[in-house]
């Protein structure tokens, strides 16, 4: 089964890290990867630009609607991703508790539905 | 299952054998839904046929059998179903099916139940999930059962189950007994779970009514059931020494009337001595596990030292502070300081006592807990300070919901009014 593993924190808190911590956390997140990528669950992952950076598409009766900003304001915001197969929640749970996002911030396990055939 | 069930003396052994036939169904047939549907076929192929075959030898073998038979029928008429069953071929239903013969020996029906009761408990669903469906899919009470159990409709409970099999099902909750380095956490959450319909049996949280019997044997039930398929474990002996000694003063805890009795006030006469035997050799055996010492086991401790008191003076109160101070030390929570306060009441006095329920109340985590204002209102009448105990009084009735609850906080009040000077 395919889960999406969604990295939220605080981008506040995440933006107030020193730099030693930073590249601690980096170095953490590479071996993360390459440890999934051996393991075979990996499919994707990708680190996201701040919300500073995002804007919002609505079309609604024809019209775009562009907006500045993430879809709404939340306490904790999307900030990456990785895109996982697992045999079961159990070890899409297992992956999730590794990423070195999920001390500090929450990592949502969405599941994905299986293509229609 | 419903009542179309029959009531021929088969109910009993259609709830014993209920958790045991769906475990195996599920893992014959993949989910829970199809388990659940070739269950109830098979009851009602049992109320049909045993009546003039007689009751089989091996009730539960035959319901697993005749449940798998009905399943790979439906499997073979409905073409859609058979390509979806979880990507399984039908040769391979059928091959398990054909292997069902060899599988039936007790070691592999534990192994599915511990699977049942795990997957029922899992993290990934709600707490409330957890209760209905342990209730429902374990211990084979009825949906409408469950509903009475926790005051909401049978529509409201069946939605909630049909959410959570949903649940189950679109994440891929496996069902599987948790690894090695992952049990220890999943059976805390098993257990905690079991001693929820524990406690809301004992002290129900709403209602009109203190107890429910059922609930508290249901309770016990799983516990007996945990420690069949975890031997020597000192969570499930700790937890289920706690229940067997709670229960055993379950009638002495209601009166004719419907009244609440506390304990110092309990027929002890009434307690039952056989609950009462079982529950101290387990505490016994609770303690002596050897490795951590588990909260349940503390807690167990401290009952049978109420139930070994053969009144309420002889009550060993010093030691139940110290074991009150050692589950402190294992497990915090508001709930057991304001027990250990009351404990040490009587040891050193309301005053002393009184200080330690204020500072609990002062660090603002259970001024909603409406026990604690009647704990205040009780060391204040011991104080003789009978007009802070009403209002101590008046603030737990302010939250307490539970009817016989209430007539008692109420009965207090009523009785300072009454006394002179408000004594």
């Amino acid at each position: 089964m395919q889960y999406l593993l969604l990295i939220y924190s605080n981008e506040k808190e995440m933006a107030a890290l020193k730099p030693a911590e930073i590249t601690s956390m980096t170095a953490e997140y590479t071996e993360f990867t390459k440890g999934i990528i051996q393991a075979g669950q990996f499919k994707a992952g990708d680190r996201l630009k701040p919300t500073s950076a995002a804007t919002t598409v609505r079309v609604r009766n024809g019209q775009t609607v562009t907006t500045d900003g993430p879809f709404a304001e939340t306490r904790e915001q999307l900030g990456g991703y990785y895109l996982v197969d697992a045999k079961n929640l159990d070890e899409a749970i297992a992956i999730a508790a590794r990423i070195p996002g999920a001390r500090i911030g929450s990592i949502e396990v969405r599941p994905i539905w299986p293509p229609q055939t | 299952m419903n009542a179309s069930r029959g009531d021929q003396g088969f109910e009993a052994i259609f709830r014993r054998e209920a958790g045991r036939v769906l475990a195996t169904l599920i893992r014959l047939l993949g989910d829970f839904d199809s388990a659940e549907e070739a269950r109830q076929e098979a009851f009602i192929a049992a109320v049909e046929q045993w009546p003039i075959q007689g009751i089989p030898e091996n009730p539960g073998a035959w319901l697993i059998r005749t449940g798998r038979n009905k399943a790979v029928d439906r499997i073979r008429r409905d073409v859609v179903f058979r390509t979806k069953v979880q990507g399984r071929e039908i040769a391979s239903a059928e091959a398990d099916a054909a292997a069902i013969a060899e599988d039936e020996d007790d070691g592999t029906f534990g192994d599915d139940r511990l699977r049942l009761i795990f997957t029922c408990c899992h993290p990934a669903l709600s707490a409330e999930a957890h209760i209905a469906l342990t209730l429902r899919e374990v211990c084979g009470l009825t949906t409408q059962a469950v509903a009475r159990a926790f005051l909401v409709s049978e529509e409201t409970m069946a939605q909630r189950l049909v959410r959570a099999k949903k649940k189950i099902r679109d994440a891929g909750i496996p069902y599987e007994t948790p690894e090695p380095s992952l049990f220890n956490q999943r059976i805390q959450g098993v257990l905690a779970v079991v001693y929820g319909v524990f406690t809301e049996g004992y002290a129900a949280t709403a209602g009109s009514r203190l107890v429910d019997a059922e609930l508290c044997s249901e309770a016990i039930r799983l516990g007996r059931l945990l420690d069949e398929l975890l031997p020597r474990n000192a969570s499930v002996l700790g937890l289920l020494a706690m229940m067997l000694l709670h229960d055993a003063r379950r009638g002495a805890r209601v009166s004719p009337n419907g009244d609440v009795v506390l304990l110092e006030d309990q027929d002890r006469a009434q307690w039952d001595r056989a609950e009462i035997a079982e529950g101290l050799a387990l505490v016994e055996q609770a303690l002596n596990v050897p490795g951590q010492i588990s909260p349940y086991a503390v807690q167990a401790a401290i009952a049978a030292l109420h139930v070994r008191a053969k009144t309420k003076e002889d009550t060993d109160w010093p030691q139940i502070v110290g074991l009150y101070e050692v589950l402190l030390r294992l497990q915090p929570s508001p709930v057991i300081e304001l027990n250990h306060a009351v404990a040490v009441s009587m040891v050193d006095g309301a005053a002393r006592a009184l200080d330690l329920v204020d500072s609990l109340q002062a660090r603002g985590q259970v001024s909603e807990y409406h026990l604690l204002h009647a704990a205040r209102g009780r060391l204040l009448q011991q104080l003789a300070r009978p007009h802070e105990a009403r209002e101590a009084y008046l603030a737990a009735l302010h939250l307490a919901t539970l009817e016989p609850e209430r007539r008692l906080l109420m009965a207090r009040i009523a009785g300072i009014d009454a006394a002179p000077d408000g004594a």
